[in-house]
């Protein structure tokens, strides 16, 4: 049995709703998961709509035209909001998991320092450039399609 | 499978749809920015638009790409969280089973409208 498997997720699902001490990280991690789970609903549903194109314009203009309303508006606007933050916040979890932006491997001395604070950095620009394109897209979906 | 070949194909699925859901998103809903693929202009849904995309080798190849990249990373990464959540023995082995056979399901049908789509006319 897996290491991991010996000890008990006593929390379960409620652990999801707070960070502890591990930080503004902790909370990236917990809206990954959202953000990956509400991605996931969306495109099972995605792959039967859009292959509504085969049926024909007359299919499609229809089916385009009931997306149009607002409360299928708001939900590709949270689509578009889940895409940016996972695929952003995703790139700097690959870094991390290559070793990379965390730092060379050092002895531990007093003062400890922590590889969490040095990915910091990448962290915010990550979050800067999620909340660019969420911006951007949000100006698109709304205003002008 | 290991579960560590399953873990480097997920990091290797994420990477993939980096690139090709990116360009997804920056097709369908950046079209005030940049008119990429649409080559009738105006909205990316438009019929003429998603006609010339349905017929170019290029985007069947990578909506199929992008279609397995995307069930097998949102799978697994499901699959990760039920697992955690307390699952055991017989009932992981299920669940992986059945995850395998819906994405499957998923991967043919939306594999079917890719090829389909290469056939379709726009109106004139």
């Amino acid at each position: 049995m897996a290491k991991s498997k010996q000890y008990d997720n006593h929390l379960g699902i409620l652990g999801w709703l707070g960070g502890g001490r591990w930080g503004v990280e902790r909370y990236l991690y917990i809206i990954h998961r959202v953000a990956g789970l509400g991605i996931l609903t969306f495109f099972m549903l995605h792959i039967f709509e859009s292959s509504i194109r085969i049926l024909g314009p007359e299919s499609w203009n229809a089916a385009m035209e009931t997306l149009k309303t607002p409360v299928f508006k708001f939900g590709e606007f949270l689509v578009f909001v889940g895409f940016a933050f996972h695929a952003l916040n995703g790139i700097r979890l690959i870094l991390i998991e290559w070793g990379l932006a965390v730092g060379k491997a050092e002895e531990p001395v007093y003062p400890y320092r922590s590889s969490l604070n040095t990915q910091r950095p990448l962290m915010v620009i990550m979050m800067v450039l999620a909340a660019i394109l969420m911006a951007a897209g949000g100006y698109n979906i709304f205003l002008l399609g | 499978m290991k579960e560590t070949a399953y873990w480097s194909w997920f990091i290797i699925a994420g990477i993939v749809m980096f690139v090709l859901l990116g360009l997804h998103m920056a097709v369908m809903h950046l079209t005030g920015f940049l008119q990429l693929f649409n080559p009738a202009g105006g909205e990316a849904i438009a019929w003429e638009n998603v006609v010339y995309r349905g017929r170019n080798m290029f985007f069947t190849v990578t909506y199929i790409i992008l279609l397995g990249a995307a069930l097998y990373h949102g799978f697994y990464g499901l699959r990760t969280i039920l697992f955690e959540l307390g699952l055991k023995g017989q009932a992981e082995r299920s669940l992986t089973v059945l995850l395998w056979i819906v994405g499957i399901i998923l991967f043919c049908i939306g594999t079917y409208a890719a090829i389909a789509a290469r056939s379709l006319q726009t109106v004139l």
